[in-house]
């Protein structure tokens, strides 16, 4: 149940970023990117196993049954993902703030259809 | 692993790091001195990395033949750890981005570092990117270096400001973002599956899945390669390129020649690694789909070279002609165009990086008034102390249109493939190698790369031409635009360098072949990585 509520999750989020991803104003481009990160997010984070209740560091140095923990290695990577991915679409919506600043529209093409 | 030279592959990602930093510290108008900070850093790391070429040259001196120098950081052995790998294709990278770096900022001095703020900081990083791409053992690893110098190449884009460079930028960084995406879905598909990131691990893993596991590692093996693919400027995802590339400053767009091969190296590098004879069920994944997007990308940027009407365009399509070629050969799969490619992959890149930095030149002496533009853009990024007059002062060089007629001719040359120049040897070594088969028949698809290689070497020599007669010969004034020796000089020594490769082409293709022959057999580069020794285990001992 959990597993299919989560593939939905990531289904859901990725649909909805690539078609917001294809649509011509900038604003929804830059959404649809923030929903593809979210979903690319969730997905590495899937990537570790989905487990409950389990840590993912060793609370003590004594021998310990590796199979009581979950893999921490996505969760790392999430971290640096979700860094970066936020970055980057910082970066992206200056330079669409600055694209509607000089061209006046807010169109990818920096003109109105039929312009 | 002990003594000073041992640090030296860390070296190419720390320098232009630290270099980048603390020019960050220093104001705007402290120019002069960023611009020499940034000048020595470039030369140091041009000089790191030939040392790091020689040393990767050498015949394999240590006990188990491991043919790479392995760099752990952290001192955490691999897999565990994310290690640096130098090997002979990596530092043959290395110094081609050094090359482009020291050529590209000394022309960028002439004027393009006063466009807008915080080029050095930018330009270093951009070269810190593209060295750690260069040099990473790990996947997740590269995905972060992808970042730093996608990063920075966005502010180059950006570089110089205007609507041009705005609305270009704005595409590119949305579709390298979703390259991003599809990057991170791979990687992390690929780890889900095979539980390592690490490159040499993954090609050791790769045999031993179940059939389940390795369908799965052959679909996050094809996202992966879609978004390299599009790096690489590969059809059908390059429309943005040529755009991209043309709106650059030049001394950016001279630098992103080598951006693109990255995208080549990545496959290059992982295909052969991951997907090489030994790869059981997957052995040769994907060869067939490289080999049908290569050339359908060269045929791509040989309609785009023939319908360019601007210079920097027909530069940026063959950008496309040099990745698409690239990637044929990767994907035709026979180790021994490798060989060849590779020489191509270096003679092209410097072509190429040439051209850009030609293009700006050549189109003051097209149209009087691109000048005056340069200049107001110029203005309008910075606008503080200098006015258009600066551009008279400074030693302009006598028969500016004979050097530049000449050194166009030169890229001409280079670009179709032709002789006297190192395109040609490239070319003709990987046609030969493709119809070397032992005795068995020369396959249709072959005959078709080779057909189109040609053509489109043809279709370039065309395109230059008709733009050379346009530019030099249908001039309507007389007019002699002043080029400055800091500007023609970079194109130079670039030219030349093709011309050393001509001359010296024994020793380049013998370094080559000997890069081929260890991509091609893989298991040297596996165990060097996987059996390196920690620093300090005097024993060699694994301590858990």
């Amino acid at each position: 149940m959990m597993e299919l509520v989560f593939a939905l999750a990531v289904g859901i989020l990725t649909a909805s970023g690539v078609w917001l991803l294809l649509r011509p104003r900038t604003f929804q481009v830059i959404i649809g990117l923030s929903l593809l990160s979210y979903a690319v997010n969730l997905f590495i984070f899937g990537m570790g196993r989905l487990r409950i209740g389990a840590p993912p560091v060793l609370e003590n140095t004594e021998a310990v049954d590796p199979a009581l923990y979950t893999d921490p290695l996505p969760q790392a990577l999430v971290l640096t993902a979700i860094v970066i991915s936020f970055a980057m679409t910082a970066l992206f919506l200056v330079v669409l703030l600055a694209s509607r600043g000089l061209t006046g529209t807010d169109h990818v093409d920096g003109r109105e259809d039929g312009q | 692993m002990t003594g000073l030279l041992d640090h030296l592959i860390i070296v190419p990602i720390l320098l232009p790091l630290v270099s980048g930093a603390v020019m960050l510290l220093l104001e705007e108008r402290h120019r002069i001195l960023k611009g020499g900070i940034g000048v020595a850093t470039t030369l140091g790391l041009l000089a790191v990395s030939i040392m790091l070429l020689r040393l990767a040259d050498l015949p394999p001196a240590g006990p188990d033949g491991s043919a790479v120098s392995v760099y752990q950081l952290g001192n955490w052995p691999a897999p565990f750890g994310i290690v640096l790998v130098l090997d002979r294709l990596s530092a043959l990278m290395l110094v081609l981005t050094s090359v482009l770096g020291i050529t590209s900022l000394l022309y960028s001095l002439a004027r393009w570092h006063r466009a807008g703020p915080r080029f050095h900081t930018i330009f270093q990083l951009q070269l810190m990117g593209l060295n750690g791409a260069f040099l990473t053992g790990d996947l997740f690893n590269l995905f972060v270096f992808f970042e730093v110098l996608l990063a920075a190449s966005y502010g180059l884009v950006l570089h110089g400001d205007g609507i041009g460079r705005v609305k270009a930028g704005l595409a590119y960084i949305a579709i390298n973002l979703t390259g991003s995406f599809l990057f991170l879905i791979g990687a992390s598909l690929a780890y889900g599956v095979t539980g390592t990131l690490n490159m040499a691990d993954l090609a050791n893993r790769i045999p031993t899945l179940a059939p389940g596991d390795a369908t799965l590692v052959a679909a996050a093996a094809a996202i992966l390669g879609t978004a390299f693919l599009m790096k690489a400027g590969a059809w059908p995802l390059n429309f943005w390129l040529p755009t991209t590339y043309a709106a650059a400053s030049a001394p950016a767009a001279a630098m992103f020649a080598i951006m693109s091969k990255l995208g080549v190296y990545v496959i290059l590098r992982l295909w052969m690694l991951v997907f090489g004879p030994a790869a059981g069920p997957l052995a040769g994944f994907g060869g067939d789909g490289l080999l049908v997007i290569g050339m359908l990308t060269i045929a791509f940027g040989t309609v785009g070279v023939l319908a360019s009407q601007s210079l920097s365009r027909l530069a940026g399509c063959s950008v496309l002609i040099s990745s698409g070629t690239l990637i044929a050969a990767i994907g035709t799969g026979g180790g021994t165009v490798i060989g060849s490619a590779l020489f191509y992959l270096v003679s092209s890149t410097l072509g190429i990086s040439a051209f850009f930095l030609l293009v700006e030149l050549v189109e003051r002496l097209r149209d009087p008034g691109a000048d005056v533009l340069a200049v107001t853009m110029e203005a309008y990024g910075e606008g503080d102390d200098d006015g258009p007059q600066h551009e008279e002062v400074g030693v302009a060089i006598p028969a500016t249109v004979a050097l530049l007629g000449g050194s166009f001719v030169a890229c001409a040359l280079l670009l179709a493939g032709l002789p006297p120049l190192a395109g040609f040897i490239g070319k003709f070594g990987m046609m030969v190698a493709m119809l070397k088969t032992d005795g068995a028949t020369v396959q249709a698809s072959t005959w078709m790369l080779i057909g189109l290689l040609t053509v489109s070497g043809l279709a370039t020599l065309i395109a230059m031409t008709r733009s050379g007669i346009s530019s030099f010969w249908a001039r309507l004034d007389d007019s002699v635009p002043r080029v400055r020796v800091i500007e023609m000089a970079p194109v130079l020594c670039l030219l030349l360098l093709c011309l050393g490769l001509t001359v010296g082409g024994g020793p380049a293709m013998r370094y080559m072949e000997a890069t081929m022959q260890a991509l091609r057999t893989p298991q040297g580069y596996v165990t060097g990585v996987l059996s390196a020794p920690r620093t300090g285990s005097n024993d060699g001992e694994d301590s858990p």
